[in-house]
């Protein structure tokens, strides 16, 4: 049909047979489950999470109910597998109950970040010119605040709470989101595909959930599940200090704060709501470590 | 082969065959240029500095030009990915973007673009198939006809359907993306392609495939190119005109073979000498062109060539060329004094010779 | 160079202003009105008019700023009303201990980061840099706070070795550099060093492992270079990115020590703050934060100031 240079199709031989394509998404999965570091850490907070969220069922006592004659018993006595804190309640009841405020007032500030700052970061990297000028320049205030010292000053300043905490949480964690959404954007937004998306007319609407959300996410999710092990220490922290929950709520850090008295009495009961919020930390920081290098084996 | 050529797509001139499809009038792009706080005076980039051509319908114009030259910048205030300073263009006879003229979205339409680097130009996250058919599907067609239109296409460009449709860019190579590439501009059925590049980044093998292929789709689809490349040699295979760029402005414009035959200009003569010539006879025993190009932020008065012209004379840096008909064949034009019996430069002649 | 200076002192100046506005705005974000931040809710009337009137809450709130930041800048950050002294004095004797506690806590974290990270680099894939990668692993995972307790269970009351509260015998808050103050200072050192050490570990030994991939190495080596020579190159090289990143890990490390110092009962600014929060004392809520974020500012100051000096990219050009 031609009578041109031959012009023979490119295939190599080898794929008569279509191979499987793979998503990137797919790819980056099952470079996930072949990482032996992703399986345990993603085990471990499957057992937190599990046995946070299903703590009302599995819990072997009310994690309220206190007992004066039973208090700071040692690890392994009878009827508290983990002993009793100062109050006499049950530790491992209190424990498995905490988690569920731990984690939520450690994950939720992130989603809300991650939510808030993607869509920040997108309109100023998309749009960029005076608009972007102005949004980072904003953000700059934030960064002149040491992430503690501004969650701390923000939610003593709105008063002790739960609610209080989680904005003071999400204020801290949406400009570093806006700025890694805003740089991957302004990245995207030069590439050829976009200027091909451009010239078939398509809204920048469109082009934006079609063409530049899809690439921008991956980074920002990399990011934001990093902020998950710094956002459980804030959040226990906070609590810690006494600006987050409130007693008699379970929560470790929380528990941690009422339990220091005890450290002169039975020591190793008071490190135990630590040493979760420890593991959950590292759990995190070793999953986000491999997502991190999952997907970074394609761009 | 096993890919069953689409039927050829009905051409819906609006002016006669003779008008030329586009015609570009004095396009200007200054790029500002951010100086100091304590620098007063804003500078500008003369990108491209009133460049006028036309492109005549079903034909190939190829851009010439060393890298920064403005052929690429060019392309995109064409492709209107960028916004023109100044300049007006016409597209077969309708003014774009004008009062009663040719609306912006249908020009866009009627023109597609091929980018250099095959990769950067398909998004990463979604197939092949996907991204032929997101554009019509911008444009409503249903999701079950784009799709179908895009293996149709893909089949043309000589990619297997039922193998490649549902591939990512990554599991494919430079030359099968720059196919891919191909198919979404011919998703729209346009009227001018422009080929910023298109094949620079590809190995010669595959490089020639892909041109014959883009031969074919000319022939068949009626197409008119712009073809913007560095490779003079690529330029003269798949070009019947040629425009020579230097520093954002046109120097020498006309028919390939004039051009590549009896050059007039200078730097074109310079340019081509560069390239290795396959005739041992016509060897040069010297790079006629030396240096770097000047500065764009100040380019010289005058002739913007003269500090690399062997020709130069006072007359280059007092007077601004203009692009001037050869003698004998009015569709050559060169901007150079030596063309020009009436500049005042000593070296031109009444005819010169290449 | 002397303009990069200018430029970046310049650019200093709105980071700096909007700090005191956002410190301002801290009162308003505060629940009830501006002024239980300076008189107590049971005030009578005519103090309470008198006080309005004397701090300038009459006024327009742009205008209350502008009087506010004229205060402050003279060095009156007003009174404390959990004690009645003046904010200024309080804050300083208690920036000054923090600064104690986080300049030994950096020094320490920073030179550990340093020395483990070079080496995990120079050893790569040895058992010394899987320590290293453990370490830097936990140290940016620990709740310090956390850290704090088990330390002072390890080395306090399990061991006996080091003092569990205060900055001195007696709980004295002055500072005296006797061998009594300093076995207070070593646990809370510690334990905030932990936080820049495994970010410090863990970027010197990415650089080195990179740098002596890196053909300039290879091509030192070929000319017969001595390892010192080649260790002067890396840590040439190396320098200015650990100075960055060490001068943000110091800042966090001062956001930090306000729940070490809670930990410890160390008479700084985080247990300033821990009054001044608990006890609505927002003229020192104020205060302690707009003195510890000006240090911020001043430190990212000297760090962008520092860096380009020490770059050998830089002092070429």
């Amino acid at each position: 049909m031609s009578t041109t240079l031959e012009l023979s199709l490119p295939t190599p031989a080898a794929s008569a047979t279509p191979a499987p394509s793979r998503s990137y998404w797919r790819v980056v999965g099952r470079q996930l489950r072949r990482d032996p570091m992703a399986l345990a850490a993603g085990l471990v907070l499957l057992l937190i999470v599990g046995a946070a969220v299903l703590a009302p069922w599995l819990a072997p006592a009310d994690p309220y109910k206190a007992s004066m004659l039973k208090r700071l018993l040692p690890i392994g006595s009878p009827g508290f597998l983990l002993g009793s804190d100062e109050l006499g309640r049950d530790m491992l009841s209190r424990l498995m109950h905490g988690g569920r405020l731990s984690l939520l007032m450690g994950v939720v500030p992130v989603l809300a970040a991650f939510g808030i700052g993607t869509a920040i970061g997108l309109l100023a990297g998309y749009v960029g010119g005076r608009l972007n000028m102005v949004i980072m320049r904003v953000l700059d205030v934030f960064y002149a605040f040491p992430s503690v010292l501004l969650a701390v000053a923000i939610s003593g300043a709105l008063g002790p709470g739960m609610s209080n905490s989680l904005i003071a949480l999400t204020l801290v964690f949406v400009p570093q989101v806006v700025r890694v959404a805003e740089s991957v954007t302004t990245q995207v937004r030069q590439l050829d595909y976009i200027e091909a998306a451009r010239m078939s007319g398509a809204s920048a609407f469109s082009i934006i959930r079609v063409h530049v959300l899809g690439n921008v996410l991956g980074p920002v999710f990399v990011y934001a599940t990093g902020l998950l092990s710094v956002s459980m220490i804030l959040a226990s922290g906070l609590s810690f200090l006494g600006l987050g929950v409130k007693p008699p709520e379970p929560e470790w850090g929380l528990m941690l704060n009422t339990l220091r008295s005890a450290i002169y009495v039975n020591p190793w009961i008071a490190a135990l709501p630590g040493a979760l919020i420890f593991i959950t930390s590292i759990a995190f920081n070793l999953l986000a470590d491999s997502v991190r290098s999952a997907m970074d084996i394609r761009r | 082969m096993n890919s069953a050529p689409l039927p050829p797509s009905p051409v819906h001139d609006r002016g006669s065959p003779a008008q030329p499809l586009l015609v570009v009038r004095d396009l200007k792009k200054h790029f500002p240029v951010r100086g100091g706080p304590l620098e007063r005076t804003k500078k500008f980039v003369h990108a491209v500095d009133g460049v006028s051509f036309s492109v005549p319908k079903g034909k190939t114009l190829g851009i010439v030009g060393e890298s920064g030259c403005g052929k690429s910048t060019t392309a995109r205030l064409i492709a209107r990915l960028m916004q023109a300073d100044s300049g007006s263009m016409v597209f077969d006879g309708e003014g774009v973007d004008e009062f009663g003229g040719i609306r912006l979205k249908e020009f866009r339409r009627n023109l597609q673009m091929v980018f250099q680097d095959s990769f950067a130009s398909l998004n990463p996250r979604l197939t092949i198939a996907e991204t032929i058919a997101y554009g019509p599907r911008v444009h409503g067609m249903p999701a079950a006809e784009a799709k179908r239109q895009a293996h149709d296409l893909l089949a043309r460009v000589g990619l297997a359907p039922a193998q490649f449709a549902s591939r990512y860019p990554h599991e494919l190579s430079g030359g099968q993306r720059q196919r891919v590439n191909i198919a979404r501009a011919l998703a729209f059925d346009p009227r001018l392609v422009i080929l910023d590049e298109a094949v620079a980044a590809l190995d010669k093998s595959v490089q020639a495939q892909v041109l014959n292929l883009l031969q074919e789709l000319k022939a068949e689809r009626q197409l008119t190119y712009l073809f913007i490349s560095h490779d003079l040699h690529v330029v003269h295979y798949i070009s019947d005109y040629v425009m020579v760029m230097y520093l954002g402005q046109v120097v020498e414009t006309g028919p390939v073979e004039r051009i590549y035959g009896q050059a007039a200009h200078p730097y074109t003569r310079a340019l081509l000498s560069a390239v290795p010539s396959m005739d041992p006879d016509r060897r040069t025993e010297s790079s006629p062109l030396a240096g770097d190009p000047p500065n764009p932020i100040n380019p010289p008065s005058g002739c913007r060539f003269r500090d690399r012209c062997p020709h130069a004379h006072p007359v280059c840096e007092a007077r601004t060329p203009a692009l001037i008909g050869i003698a004998g064949e009015p569709a050559h034009q060169a901007a150079c004094h030596l063309n020009d019996p009436a500049s005042g430069h000593p070296g031109a002649l009444p005819e010169t010779q290449a | 160079m002397f303009a990069y200076l200018i430029k970046r002192l310049i650019y200093a100046i709105p980071i700096a202003l909007s700090v005191t506005v956002v410190s301002f705005v801290l009162v308003y974000l505060a629940p009830g009105d501006p002024l239980n931040a300076i008189a107590p809710a049971d005030a009578p009337e005519e103090v309470i008019v008198a006080l309005k009137s004397a701090y300038g809450l009459d006024k327009p709130v742009p205008v209350q700023y502008g009087l506010w930041l004229m205060r402050a800048v003279q060095g009156d950050l007003g009174t404390s009303i959990a004690s009645g002294r003046a904010v200024t004095a309080e804050v300083l004797s208690a920036v000054s201990n923090t600064l104690l506690l986080a300049g030994m806590a950096a020094l320490g974290g920073v030179l550990v980061g340093c020395v483990l990270g070079a080496l995990a680099g120079y050893r790569h894939g040895t058992w010394i840099d899987r320590v290293a990668t453990v370490i830097s692993v936990i140290g940016v995972s620990i709740p310090h706070y956390w850290l704090g307790l088990v330390l002072t269970i390890l080395f306090s009351i399990w061991l006996p070795w080091f003092p569990a509260m205060g900055a001195g015998p007696g709980g004295s808050s002055e500072w005296l550099w006797d061998a009594e103050h300093l076995r207070h200072l070593v646990l809370p050192a510690l334990t905030l060093s932990v936080i820049p050490m495994g970010i410090i570990t863990r970027t010197v030994r990415a650089l080195v492992a990179d740098m002596l991939e890196q053909e300039f190495v290879t091509a030192l080596r070929a000319r017969g270079l001595s390892g010192i020579a080649i260790f002067r190159h890396i840590a040439k090289n190396t320098a200015p990115t650990v100075l960055a990143v060490a001068g943000l890990q110091i800042g966090y490390l001062m956001g930090g020590s306000i729940l070490v110092e809670t930990v410890f009962a160390w008479p700084g600014t985080g247990f300033l703050l821990n009054t001044a929060i608990f006890q609505r004392d927002i003229p020192l809520l104020q205060g302690t934060i707009l003195v510890l974020c000006m240090f911020f500012v001043v430190l990212n100051l000297l760090v962008d100031i520092l860096q380009p000096l020490i770059d050998p990219r830089m002092g070429r050009s």
